[in-house]
């Protein structure tokens, strides 16, 4: 354990060292001087990321739990639905659903708030995935586990909310928090309609800075504090899991 | 209580498990099924439990039909051969359960800890059924099974996933709940401890009930050949 620490030790300082020395090559100390001024647009399109994946999570988890219970349905109709549903938009990329959804259905229906069309935009994309996480992970639960439920006279949503919920988020809990990691990574598409995050405002540094390279290099930082936190969680609820069966 | 059947059938695909089967076993307190595998006897206890629709005919349990409904199965409790226990719950949280749930007991908490101290679990009451051996697990499981005082308790091979020590250990406490004067139906292989504690014993083979008369009799002189020539084989040894 000692030496495995010692290794992505290293192994990191000489990646950092390898990126240090690439950047001071390749950037200017005049760059990176004009880029600091704008420091407020990072910060705000940051903030901007933040909020419109925190609220993408939230509603992604309701989509992915209606299409995952949809799809184990007892009528066919609604279960077909929800199997077209989730694979149109496991199918499509994300890009083409912006493209698609707000300039093409939301312009039609007139929902022109882009902060609300990206969050509807994401937590579909998001929702579709995680309807295929929690499906597995309902069906982890055991048949004897459905039986003993209905034998101690427990309804479908009791058996649900006592019995398969407690049980199936053990198993999705980590592959969920890497859904989410995504989630966050894929919000920086929805710049091409000009919601105010991360990518679109780096975007902006760097088209009055004229420092690419030095407005780039803080956008993926900015990822990375959200994203990094997010899989050493997920990785850690992975062997916590192992230890437990 | 009193349990008869009339005309029973059940069929999976092409294969007829129950197979028109009548029979009135009476005013009884205890009734085991015993027989060859797939004659018949977990699948009965299914359909008496509600847990599985038959396709014709009826069960009479008390006087009322046996339906396969949620109703119904409130009124009953299971102990599986596998002991079913919820495995993310502690003994206590699985007695618990079907308490407050579905039963609503008011003072639900006090009724599962005697539960459990009863058959010696008390000590056990916060742990997960992980950290359970074979024999506490379906000691859990029948405390479960009581603690709701269902009318009948149904039990499908509680000791046939437990080495010898721990099915005495079980053995005994379905004893303690017949002195106690529990109604049961209990699917079993032990015929040593079906002829103890049964008031009757139903012979099952190819989905029929081949006989079924008072436990001493059916051991000591079955009327069928079929009966002698299973328990000669299974008492072989």
């Amino acid at each position: 354990m000692k030496a495995r620490g010692a290794g992505v030790a290293g192994a990191a300082l000489v990646f950092g060292f390898v990126v240090y020395a690439a950047l001071w090559r390749l950037t200017t100390r005049g760059g990176w001087e004009s880029v600091a001024g704008y420091w407020r647009l990072f910060w705000n399109g940051w903030l901007g990321t933040l909020g419109l994946a925190s609220a993408a999570l939230v509603v992604s988890v309701v989509i992915g739990l209606v299409l995952a219970l949809g799809r184990r349905a007892r009528w066919l109709p609604v279960r077909a639905l929800c199997t077209v549903h989730v694979e149109l938009i496991r199918g499509t990329p994300l890009l083409t659903q912006i493209l698609i959804l707000y300039f093409g259905v939301f312009h039609l229906v007139g929902l022109e708030n882009r902060v609300l069309a990206s969050v509807l935009i994401l937590s579909n994309f998001a929702g579709a995935y995680l309807s295929e996480i929690i499906r597995a992970g309902i069906e982890s639960v055991g048949a004897s586990q459905l039986e003993s439920a209905r034998a101690i006279g427990l309804s479908t949503a009791q058996t649900y909310r006592f019995v398969i919920f407690p049980q199936a988020l053990r198993q999705v809990l980590p592959p969920l928090a890497g859904q989410f990691a995504s989630l966050i990574k894929d919000s920086s598409l929805l710049s091409i309609i000009g919601v105010e995050e991360l990518t679109q405002n780096g975007q902006q540094v760097a088209s009055v800075s004229f420092s690419t390279l030095e407005s780039y290099v803080p956008l993926a930082l900015g990822y990375l504090v959200l994203t990094l936190p997010i899989s050493l969680w997920s990785r850690w609820l992975e062997s916590r899991a192992h230890f437990e069966t | 209580m009193r349990l008869s059947l009339h005309a029973l059938t059940k069929s999976f695909g092409a294969h007829r498990v129950i197979d028109d089967m009548s029979a009135d076993f009476g005013e009884l307190r205890t009734l085991a099924l015993i027989g060859p595998s797939g004659g018949g006897k977990s699948t009965l206890l299914r359909i008496i439990a509600g847990l599985t629709a038959a396709d014709g005919g009826a069960v009479q349990l008390d006087g009322e039909r046996v339906t396969c409904t949620r109703e119904h199965r409130q009124h009953l409790s299971v102990v599986f051969q596998a002991f079913n226990l919820f495995p993310h719950l502690s003994a206590l949280e699985n007695l618990l359960l079907p308490l407050v749930q579905v039963h609503r007991v008011p003072d639900a908490e006090a009724r599962a800890m005697a539960a459990l101290d009863r058959f010696r679990l008390a000590d056990h009451a916060h742990k997960r059924p992980a950290e359970l051996s074979g024999g506490q697990k379906q000691r859990v499981a029948i405390a479960r099974a009581i603690v709701i005082q269902p009318r009948v308790l149904l039990f499908d091979e509680p000791t046939s996933a437990l080495d010898p020590e721990m099915t005495a250990e079980v053995l005994d406490v379905i004893e303690e709940l017949k002195a106690e004067g529990r109604d049961f139906v209990l699917v079993t292989h032990q015929m040593g401890f079906a002829r103890r504690v049964a008031d009757r014993v139903a012979f099952l083979a190819d989905g029929r009930i081949v006989e079924h008369a008072p436990a001493e009799q059916l051991f000591a002189q079955s009327a069928s050949a079929q009966c002698r020539e299973f328990l000669a084989r299974v008492l072989r040894y």
